[in-house]
Order: C-alpha cells, then sequence, then structure tokens
C-alpha cells in the first residue's frame, strides 16, 4: 500500500511484460548444429569421468535394454549449446525481453537456482533435438541474501521429429547487488550459484536462444554472487576483445587511443580488422592519435534503458585528424550543447575494477 | 558393471559416496565437453573480474555428475527419467565435490534417490534422480 512510487511502477511494468512473454508461448529456437555423435559424447564421458559402457561401447551397447549407443540423458542441452561464436545462432526468446527490462532497472545480478530436467527417452545416434522455449513465470520482489531480486523461469522442451523427447525448467534470481558487498562467505547460506548458463544458453539460450551471457541483454554472469564481490560493482557491459582488437583496449587502460594501421602501405583503418582493405596485407602495427577531433555526427539516447547506464546520453561519431572516424561517448557536457563539428578531446572513464572505456569531451577553443 | 534389480534397490538403502577432485583441468575438460565456453568455467581472470575467486563448474557438468552419481550405483541399463536439481554454492577449482545419495522413494517401478553434492563452502547441488531399471 504504502511502496515508493518508482518500484510499485517497475512491478507493474513487470508483470505486465511477463504476461505478454507467457502469452507468446513457445518459441523454437535453432537445431543441434551437430546431430547427436559419437565423439561428442566421448569427450563428455570422459571428461565427467563416466565409464557407463551404453553411452561409448558398441558392443555393450547391442546387447542391453537400448539395443545401441544412446546418449547420456544429462548431455541434452549440450546438443543445442551455440558455441564459441555464439552470435551466429541466436534466434531470441521469451526470456530475454524480460531479463532486459531487469537489467535495465539496476537487478543486473544473476544466479540460477535451480535445473529440473525431465528425459522422456534417450536419444540415438544421429538425431538432431530442437529446442523450444517458453517463458513460465516471474516471482518477486523477494528479498534475499544477495540482495532483492526477482525469480525467473522459463521451460525448455526439446523435439526430435516432433516428438518431445525431454524437458527443463530453469530457474534464475536477477538480484540487485549489494553496494557494500563484502559478506562473509557461507553466511547466510545464499541459495544460488553464479553461473551463466543460466540464462544463456543454458536457460533461454541452451536452446539457440540469444541472451548468453556476454552477448546482448547481459553479461553480469556472476555479478555478486558468492558474497566475494568486488567492491565496486562490475560495469554490466564488456567489450569484445580479441585478436584483432586487444592492442586497442591495452591501450584504453594505458591511456592511449591506438589506430590500427597497416604495416606494409601504411592506411590507418578503425574499426580494426585482420587485413588492409587498401592493399590486402596481414601485417598490422598501430600509433597513437593526438585524442583531439571533432563531431561528426550524433545521437541522443533516451530509451531503452541500457544496462550500467543513465539515460540521456550521447553516442558521437568523432573524426580525427588522423584521418579516421571512431565511434565513442560524448561526456562532461550537456547532451543539448552537443553539435556537429563540435572539437573535443579524448578522456576516459574507469567503469569498474578492470575497465576504461575511452569517451570524449567539450575541447575548449 | 552389473545393474541392480528391483528387488535390490530399497527404501532408506544409502549409495556410496563419490568424491571428485575439482583440478583446474576437470573444470576446463567438462565446459568444455558440455559446450560452455563462458569464461568463468575457464580463465581465472574471466573469473575474478566478475567477482568470483577462481573458475568453476558448470551447471551442465553438475547435472552430468549427479546423473553419473546415479549410475555408477545402479548400473549401466538403469533408466534415468528425471534430475531435479537446487543449485547452491559455487564448486571452485581446487574444492572437492563430494555426493552423498540415498533411496527415497519406490512407486509403480520409479526409484527416486535423493542426491546432495557438496563442497567447502556447503551444498553445491541438491536434490533427485528419478529412474527406472530394466
Amino acid at each position: 500500500m504504502t511502496a515508493p512510487a518508482e518500484p510499485t511502477g517497475l512491478h507493474e511494468r513487470l508483470t505486465a511484460l511477463a504476461e505478454r512473454q507467457i502469452a507468446a508461448g513457445e518459441v523454437l529456437g535453432a537445431a543441434a548444429a551437430d546431430p547427436v555423435n559419437a565423439p561428442m559424447i566421448r569427450h563428455w564421458t570422459d571428461a565427467l569421468g563416466d565409464a557407463n559402457p551404453i553411452y561409448t561401447d558398441p558392443e555393450a551397447a547391442a546387447a542391453g535394454v537400448h539395443g545401441q549407443i544412446v546418449a547420456p540423458p544429462a548431455m541434452i542441452q549440450v546438443w543445442t549449446m551455440p558455441g564459441v561464436r555464439r552470435d551466429r545462432r541466436q534466434a531470441g526468446t521469451p526470456v530475454d525481453a524480460v531479463l532486459a527490462m531487469l537489467d535495465g532497472n539496476g537487478y543486473t545480478g544473476v544466479v540460477a537456482t535451480n535445473c529440473e530436467q525431465t528425459y522422456h527417452r534417450y536419444l540415438r545416434l544421429g538425431e538432431s533435438p530442437v529446442p523450444a522455449t517458453r517463458f513460465t513465470g516471474l516471482a518477486g520482489p523477494k528479498r534475499t541474501a544477495l540482495g532483492e531480486g526477482y525469480f525467473v523461469t522459463w521451460n525448455v522442451t526439446w523435439y526430435v521429429a516432433g516428438e518431445a523427447v525431454a524437458e527443463m525448467l530453469f530457474r534464475v534470481l536477477k538480484f540487485r547487488p549489494r553496494e557494500r558487498a563484502r559478506e562473509p562467505r557461507g553466511n547466510g547460506a545464499p541459495p544460488a550459484r553464479e553461473d551463466t548458463p543460466a540464462t544463456g544458453e543454458n536457460g533461454a539460450g541452451g536452446n539457440g536462444s540469444a541472451a548468453r551471457r556476454d552477448a546482448p541483454a547481459t553479461d553480469e554472469d556472476v555479478s555478486a554472487a558468492d558474497g566475494d564481490t568486488p567492491a565496486r560493482r562490475p560495469y554490466p557491459l564488456r567489450p569484445a576483445v580479441n585478436a584483432d582488437t586487444a592492442f586497442f583496449w591495452e591501450g584504453a587502460a594505458q591511456g592511449e587511443l591506438r589506430i590500427q594501421k597497416c604495416a606494409d602501405c601504411g592506411e590507418l583503418r578503425h574499426p580494426p580488422g585482420p587485413v588492409c582493405p587498401s592493399c590486402r596485407s596481414a601485417a598490422r602495427t598501430y600509433l597513437t592519435a593526438s585524442g583531439e577531433g571533432e563531431v561528426y555526427s550524433y545521437v541522443v539516447h533516451h530509451n531503452p534503458p541500457v544496462p550500467g547506464l543513465g539515460t540521456p546520453f550521447v553516442v558521437a561519431v568523432v573524426e580525427l585528424p588522423e584521418g579516421v572516424r571512431i565511434v565513442g561517448n560524448v561526456v562532461d557536457c550537456a547532451p543539448s550543447r552537443v553539435g556537429i563539428g563540435m572539437p573535443v578531446r579524448l578522456t576516459y572513464r574507469q567503469m569498474d575494477d578492470e575497465l576504461i572505456l575511452p569517451m570524449w569531451a567539450p575541447r575548449e577553443a | 558393471m552389473r545393474t541392480l534389480t528391483d528387488d535390490e534397490v530399497r527404501v532408506g538403502a544409502v549409495l556410496p559416496e563419490l568424491a571428485i577432485e575439482l583440478t583446474p583441468t576437470v573444470v576446463v575438460s567438462t565446459a568444455l565437453a558440455t559446450m560452455d565456453f563462458t569464461s568463468v568455467h575457464h580463465d581465472v581472470e574471466g573469473a575474478r573480474a566478475q567477482g568470483s575467486k577462481d573458475i568453476f563448474l558448470n551447471i551442465l557438468t553438475t547435472m552430468g555428475l549427479v546423473e553419473r552419481y546415479v549410475t555408477d550405483w545402479a548400473g549401466p541399463e538403469a533408466i534415468i527419467r528425471g534430475i531435479n536439481v537446487k543449485l547452491g554454492v559455487p564448486a571452485y577449482a581446487g574444492d572437492r565435490l563430494a555426493f552423498s545419495g540415498a533411496v527415497l522413494a519406490c512407486e509403480d517401478g520409479e526409484f527416486t534417490v535423493e542426491v546432495r553434492g557438496t563442497v567447502s563452502l556447503g551444498d553445491h547441488a541438491s536434490g533427485t534422480v528419478r529412474f527406472a531399471l530394466p
């Protein structure tokens, strides 16, 4: 009755969204990339130390109740995990929007609390399960050992040629990480575990659905789960650091804005890539930019909410005197003051204990 | 390896303990074998950056180990019908995961075993496994 207005509004919006997502029903994901196969089964049994011969020994399997090799039932989710380059196969599930709204409103922590699987039959070699995800429940807000949060539940059914072969219920707690997170471990026994699969593949995703933690919707896999969190709340978005971009982020951490440069023809390029578009050389180096620039174009972002950022904020394309353009936030200045042609200078923001982002501030004449 | 028969499984029977030393190799190899490439399961720095003290076991592996714990005891031909797990504290590399269990019920030819996997921080996973015998 006397709850503060803002949380009440959020709760109502969450409840309405949850109802819509429940009504959306079952959403099919991508079929297993590889059909049930002996090599993946062998790797799994080897790693987990499972010596059951019906999974790997054709003779023992033929003589047994299944009459042939079958996959361990608990592998069901493995077949539809999206792999390392998960962006290729993201279909999206009805769970994503709910997790995103929670993220956008400060419930950035996530821990998996329940995993319940039912196996209608064992899978045989050559079968390709297809996952389908239903959003099934939102409960909260509740006080937990980790902080205030909502329990989010979804169900996945795996089909082979239209036959339901296995089902899973997955539940996570999305919570507001406590600002002061140093709590004695084991005290109060937080009921949950920090894991990613929860949301991403395992949960919603395992079915070829989106929100794997470091991808779109969220990344806070583990934020504050085990009571051993850093003093500073982790910034929920992480850059994609790979062999082509590592030099850039190493530079940012040292206060340098590095622009990739072809080691053969000298052409500058940004964003970084593996091959020079001008001479096709794969040899690359970089130069350190002066840190001056001019706003070439920009937008003011009001909605939707972005995890870890307050709105409105400015995203600009900044043209560097060196000859490339780079995307970044314009800070230390009201959005209404930003305009095309505005002179800016490089600045940095420490987003959390780990991440430093280059940004742009007005350059006084 | 022999599979138990219905009359060999009595309600209240206790399963032999299974302890697994969670070396980094175990954590990493099981994460990869379950196709889970999340950094917290193979990258110590990545795990620490997210507030964990070390890499830890992924959920797909926890489910697999619970299943293995029951079939190691019941035998290779036991038909696993379902696993319900409540997830608890993380199972970090360097810890030891010890499973214990007991037969909880038998109804219409389906057995329910209560399983608990504990690490030094407490319960990592607790729940039930349902299975039938041939």
